[in-house]
This record gives C-alpha cells, sequence and structure tokens, in this order.
C-alpha cells in the first residue's frame, strides 16, 4: 500500500523529518505517536500533498506510484484521505455540495459516470446515521460553527462516503469529549477493512484504546525511533517519550 | 466649472418639467424650484467632497440623458419574464414611468397602499407632502436635489399599523431606450407593528442611460421591513441609487444590497435610529471589466440602546474597482449602542481595486463598537483543504469565491428572488466547479 523510504523533509531550510522509513500493508493500521514537535503532523501533511514542505531526499510509494509527485487532488482521488487535525471552515459551500463535487471528482478519475442523486442521498444518509449526525448539518457550511466534535465526525463522514484505500487520521482525538470520542472510533471501526489501511497519527494513547493499530512507531527528532505491537503505546502511556528521545539524543 | 456643465442638465429642465407630475400642487412645485436651485449651484457630486473622493461622476456631465417623454412602446416581455417575481406586488416602471398593466397589484389587503408616486400625489397628496424630503434633504448631496427637481415617477407604498403583508412587494425598474434620463423617487412608509418585504429590482438593456433614484423609508415603531435591493443594470449605465431611513423606537430594518450592474454604480443606505432600534445592512458587490461600484453606508445612532450590522462584501475582477464607504455615528445620547461594521473583499485580478474606508464616529462612552476591514486572495488553508477532497485547485479557487459571494446571497429568505440573485451571480463569475443542479 505505502512504502516510506529514507524521507527527508525540510520546512526552508530546516530539517524536520530525518530519514523515516516505513512499510504499511493493505488492511494495517499504524500510529504514529510522538511528542510536540517530532514531526507527526509534518509527516501527514507531506503525505496528503501540503504546500511548503520540501522532500530533500527519499521516497514515497504508494499503490506502486510514487505519491510525492502527485497534486494533492489527485492523490485524494487515488485514495488518500487526510482526516484533518483542524478542519477547516467553508462558508458558502454546503457538506452535501461538497461530498458530491468530491465524490463525482473521483468517479471521473476512473472514468466512471457522475453519482445518480437518489443513490448518493440514500448513501449519505446512511453514513450520516452511522455517525449520529443530524441530517441538518448536511445542508449547513462545510464546519462552519461546528464544535471541535462536530468537526471531527463531519472528517470521517467524508471518509466514509468517498471510501479512501489510505485513511491519515492527523489528531483525530484532539478536542474530542469521551462521548464524541467513541462515535468517531466506532466510525472508524466500521471502514475498517483487508483492503483498506490506516494512518493515525497521535499523542496520546488514549484513541488507541478505540482503535486497535497493528503496529505503534514512535517519532522523535524527526527519526522512527522505536516500532512494536499496541503494547508499546501502554508503555509510553506509563513512561512518558522522554527515556525514548534521550536515546536519540544519546 | 461644475456650475458650467450643471446647467447642461438645469438648461434642459424648463422641457422637461411639464410633463413631471404634481403639476397643481404648489408646496411640490416650491420642492422642485428649490431642488433645481440646489443642483444647480453645484452641479453633480464631485470627488472633492470627502463623501464622493473615490468616484468621479463627470461622465454624466459629458452626455445628456434626458427624462423619456412617453413610457414605453417598447416590448418589455422578456424583461418582465425574467425578473418579475410571480409571488410578489409588483410595480413597474419603464424609463422611469409607471406602466399599470404591467403592474400586479391584486388582492392587496385594505388600507395598504402600493400605487406609483404620481398616482399618490393625485390621491393622497398630504401624506406625500408630510414625507417627501423627510428622510433625506435636498442638502445631502446634488443627486438628492437633482432627483428630486426631477423625478419623474415612483413607488409608494403604505402598510398601516398592525398588518403583516403575505407577500413581498417588487418594484421593478427597467430601462430599455438609450440616453434616457429616470429619475424616480419611492416613499415606503411602514406604520406601527407592522411587518412587510419590500426589493427595487433595477435592470435595463445594453445602452448608456443614467437611473437616479432616491428611495425614503419610514419605519414605524416596532415595525419589522426588510429591504431589497437588486441593481443589475447595464454595464453601460450609470446608477445612483439612495435609501434614507428613519427608524422609530423598535424597529428592525435589513437592508441587502445586490451590486451587480452599471458602468458605474453608488449606492447610498443612511439610516437613523431611534431607541433600541436594529439596523442590519448587508451588500454584495460585484464587478468585472472596468466596472466602477461604489457603496456608501451611513448610520447614525441618535438614541440608546441601538443595534446596528453592516456586513458588505465585494468580488473585483478584471479592472473593476470597487469602493467601500461606511460610517457609523453614535451621537451623546446613545449609550449602550452595538455596532459592529465588517467589509471584505477577494481580488482576482492585479489590475483589480478596492478603496475601503470605514469610519466609527463615538460622542457616547458605554458602547461597543468595532469594525473590519480585509482585502485580499483566496484562503491557502481552504483551497487546500478542498484539494484534499479530490477537487482540483482551478475548481476549488471558482468554489470558493462563489462560495464567498453565495454566503450574503443565502441570507435572502424569499426563494424566487434568491433564485434570480442567484443566477446574476452564477453568470458573472467562471462557473467550472460551481454545479447549479447541486445548490
Amino acid at each position: 500500500m505505502l512504502s516510506i523510504k529514507n524521507l527527508h523533509v525540510s520546512v526552508g531550510d530546516k530539517p524536520i523529518l530525518k530519514g523515516i522509513n516505513l512499510e504499511i500493508k493493505a488492511g494495517e493500521i499504524h500510529a504514529i505517536m510522538g511528542p510536540n514537535g517530532s514531526g507527526k503532523s509534518t509527516l501527514s501533511h507531506v503525505l496528503s500533498g501540503k504546500s511548503g514542505y520540501t522532500v530533500t531526499e527519499g521516497s514515497v510509494t504508494y499503490q506502486g506510484k510514487d505519491l510525492i509527485e502527485m497534486a494533492p487532488d489527485i492523490r485524494a482521488r487515488e485514495g488518500v484521505f487526510l482526516a484533518f487535525q483542524y478542519p477547516v471552515e467553508i462558508p458558502g459551500v454546503s457538506n452535501v455540495y461538497l461530498l458530491k463535487a468530491a465524490l463525482n471528482a473521483i468517479r471521473k478519475h476512473h472514468g466512471e459516470s457522475e453519482v445518480d442523486a437518489m443513490d448518493f442521498l440514500t448513501l449519505v444518509k446512511e453514513k450520516v446515521r452511522l455517525l449520529e449526525m443530524d441530517e441538518k448539518f448536511l445542508y449547513r457550511a462545510v464546519n462552519e460553527g461546528f464544535s471541535g466534535g462536530e468537526k471531527k465526525r463531519n472528517e470521517i463522514l467524508q471518509m466514509a462516503i468517498l471510501e479512501p484505500k489510505l485513511c491519515i487520521l492527523d489528531e483525530t482525538d484532539s478536542g474530542l469529549d469521551i462521548d464524541a470520542l467513541k462515535i468517531v472510533s466506532e466510525g472508524v471501526n466500521s471502514l475498517r477493512s483487508p483492503e483498506r489501511s490506516f494512518v493515525m497519527v497521535t499523542h496520546y494513547q488514549r484513541l488507541l484504546d478505540y482503535i486497535k493499530p497493528d503496529y505503534v512507531h514512535v517519532l522523535a527528532h524527526g527519526q522512527i525511533v522505536k516500532s512494536g505491537g499496541p503494547e508499546l503505546a501502554l508503555e509510553l502511556e506509563e513512561k512518558g517519550y522522554s527515556w525514548l528521545e534521550e536515546q536519540v539524543a544519546a | 466649472m461644475s456650475a458650467v456643465i450643471a446647467s447642461h442638465y438645469t438648461a434642459d429642465y424648463p422641457s422637461i418639467a411639464p410633463s413631471l407630475p404634481g403639476q397643481n400642487l404648489p408646496w411640490l412645485q416650491q420642492l422642485r424650484s428649490d431642488a433645481l436651485q440646489a443642483f444647480s449651484a453645484k452641479g453633480f457630486p464631485s470627488p472633492r467632497e470627502e463623501e464622493w473622493r473615490y468616484t468621479n461622476v463627470s461622465g454624466i456631465e459629458k452626455k445628456l440623458f434626458s427624462v423619456s417623454a412617453n413610457q414605453a412602446e417598447s416590448d418589455v416581455a422578456d424583461w418582465l419574464k425574467a425578473y418579475q417575481l410571480p409571488d410578489a406586488w409588483s410595480v413597474v416602471l419603464v424609463n422611469g414611468r409607471f406602466s399599470a398593466e404591467l403592474s400586479t397589484l391584486g388582492g392587496l389587503p385594505d388600507g395598504v397602499s402600493v400605487i406609483s408616486l404620481a398616482d399618490a400625489l393625485a390621491t393622497q397628496a398630504d401624506l406625500v407632502q408630510s414625507h417627501l424630503g423627510q428622510a433625506v434633504s435636498l442638502s445631502e448631496h446634488s443627486f438628492v436635489a437633482f432627483n428630486t427637481a426631477w423625478f419623474s415617477d415612483g413607488l409608494f407604498v403604505h402598510v398601516p399599523s398592525k398588518l403583516v403583508l403575505a407577500k413581498p412587494i417588487q418594484l421593478l425598474h427597467i430601462v430599455t431606450q438609450a440616453d434616457v434620463l429616470a429619475t424616480t423617487r419611492n416613499i415606503i412608509i411602514v406604520d406601527e407593528s407592522s411587518q412587510a418585504n419590500v426589493i427595487e429590482t433595477f435592470v435595463g438593456a445594453d445602452n448608456a442611460y443614467l437611473t437616479a433614484a432616491v428611495t425614503e423609508v419610514f419605519v414605524g415603531q416596532n415595525v419589522d421591513l426588510t429591504l431589497y435591493k437588486m441593481q443589475s443594470e447595464s454595464e453601460k449605465a450609470y446608477h445612483f441609487g439612495g435609501i434614507y431611513i428613519k427608524q422609530d423606537r423598535d424597529a428592525r430594518f435589513t437592508h441587502h444590497n445586490f451590486a451587480f450592474g452599471g458602468l458605474l454604480a453608488r449606492s447610498d443606505i443612511h439610516a437613523d435610529l431611534d431607541n433600541a432600534s436594529e439596523c442590519v445592512l448587508n451588500g454584495l458587490y460585484l464587478g468585472v471589466k472596468r466596472q466602477h461600484i461604489d457603496n456608501h453606508t451611513r448610520i447614525n445612532h441618535l438614541k440608546p440602546y441601538g443595534i446596528s450590522r453592516v456586513t458588505y462584501k465585494g468580488v473585483l475582477d478584471d479592472k473593476a474597482r470597487g469602493v467601500f464607504q461606511g460610517r457609523v455615528i453614535v451621537a451623546e445620547d446613545a449609550q449602550k449602542t452595538d455596532s459592529q461594521m465588517n467589509n471584505r473583499n477577494l481580488l482576482l485580478s492585479v489590475d483589480a481595486e478596492v478603496d475601503t474606508k470605514p469610519q466609527l464616529e463615538i460622542y457616547a462612552d458605554d458602547v461597543k463598537c468595532g469594525h473590519g476591514v480585509t482585502v485580499g486572495q483566496l484562503d491557502d488553508k481552504s483551497v487546500f483543504y478542498l484539494q484534499s477532497r479530490c477537487i482540483d485547485e482551478e475548481t476549488a479557487r471558482n468554489m470558493l469565491t462563489f462560495a464567498f459571494a453565495n454566503e450574503m446571497v443565502d441570507k435572502i429568505s424569499i426563494k424566487s428572488l434568491h433564485d434570480n440573485v442567484l443566477e446574476q451571480v452564477l453568470a458573472r463569475f467562471p462557473q467550472q466547479g460551481v454545479d447549479k443542479e447541486w445548490l
């Protein structure tokens, strides 16, 4: 699915990622953990194609294709989905409008015809129920005036409808109360499948109680300093990050 | 020099005067004569005047637009089809003259007057006399004086107290002939505790002409009045439209100003607020090619507890120029005033320009007032967000531009008008990525 090899990334002259290696197979869930400033968000931004980052070395291959070469919208159409840490408010564009535009862009990319209006509404309403959202949300402007929890739910709603192959969840748990966290996690869990992979970027172990990862990687100072199974997250919860950061510094 | 040019119009006045309504009313003859004098002394406003510094109307003086002698042999069926709202009482003015047969005024509730100003001068002259020139004086600026001397007709609305009008009232102002001067004077009176919606629609054929309209609005105590203006004049036309509002205590007035047309278009929206009255002024101006679109708002908080909200947005492309001047004046007496003014502009080309000037003049000490202005391009974060949702960059930009404007269109609560304005917006900007069927 995704193969990251010796990835070095800078912002301006400042190196942020310093040689990341990561292999993600179809159906796997990888958690990327690490302290603030370790480069977690940079990694998710680089994967989704946000501007302002320079790849100075290494490669990212997604389904056999060079991901770095693709424009952000092409990546999205090819099945890469970023659930934003801070979803952007877009006044004047309704949720349902954006969903339809996105879905049709994917279909067009794959040489398919536009989605039938009735089928589309049926699909959207089904997913809205899954995420325990009010249908009125569909007709409101994208994220405008939404609470933190509503914004995150909206991200998962988009994910459920667009059915991406690689889902990158950037600090999805931040700003969520326990009820919202449960709903969001159930939404994510319902999307797990042998064909779909997840990269979960998170500071806290809390999210991993609800979404069980297959692998946990710890990022510190722009490098993966330790990888392991779900038990690594528990160890981090107990000991914090400093012992690993010290290892890198040493 | 301007006096010489003004006389150009002044010299034409005697030939026009006999055709203007109210010949038999000495008070009106006197008012017109005073107005003519005021106009002749100064001519059209000059950029030397502070409130006209960004807008030069001297082009009007290079031509001689003249009042149309008779209304319309012209076929206006297409205009009616496109702009006459099916669910409104409408008063149609063609080339500045009222057309009874094109207007749809059946089924008005008892006591409600929706008639032409000329008819009002014939049937209820006292009510006209007690309001004409009361919301704005001849000294405001010379377009007001000009309109007062020259007005050929207009809309007269009187809603008595404690009535809720089931349908909106539309003034449909169509100019079909070239070089026409359409001077329209409108009076809207809504008495205590009533509710009404009034729409002014200005359209015209692809000619040079001049619309000079003045609307005086009297919002009674505890009234809820919403006024819409949809200005979609020809791109060769000059448009001046002044709206002057007097609000009694506890009155709520909302204005939505859609300024899309004209070679040079200027709107004044000036409101005087009494105790605890509320005034909301929304505006959207879209300029393309070499259009010059100027909007001027003024809110006078005269008494305590008033609330005002001014939100104007502009999108300017090509070599278009936008102007926003917004003034909020809080009198010494107007304690506890709550006022917010916001002007946001999107420039789509390097040659587009906007001059924005919000002004707060506060003489009271216990008030909450603020203003904000932005001039810029689309937000990169929003573009990226849409790209990450499969939308290509160009489409994302079109979508965001449209959305920026659509936010103001969405505030229209009359469905037929909403759809009509939406079409105007869609017609003016790149549509790729904006699928009308989905809106």
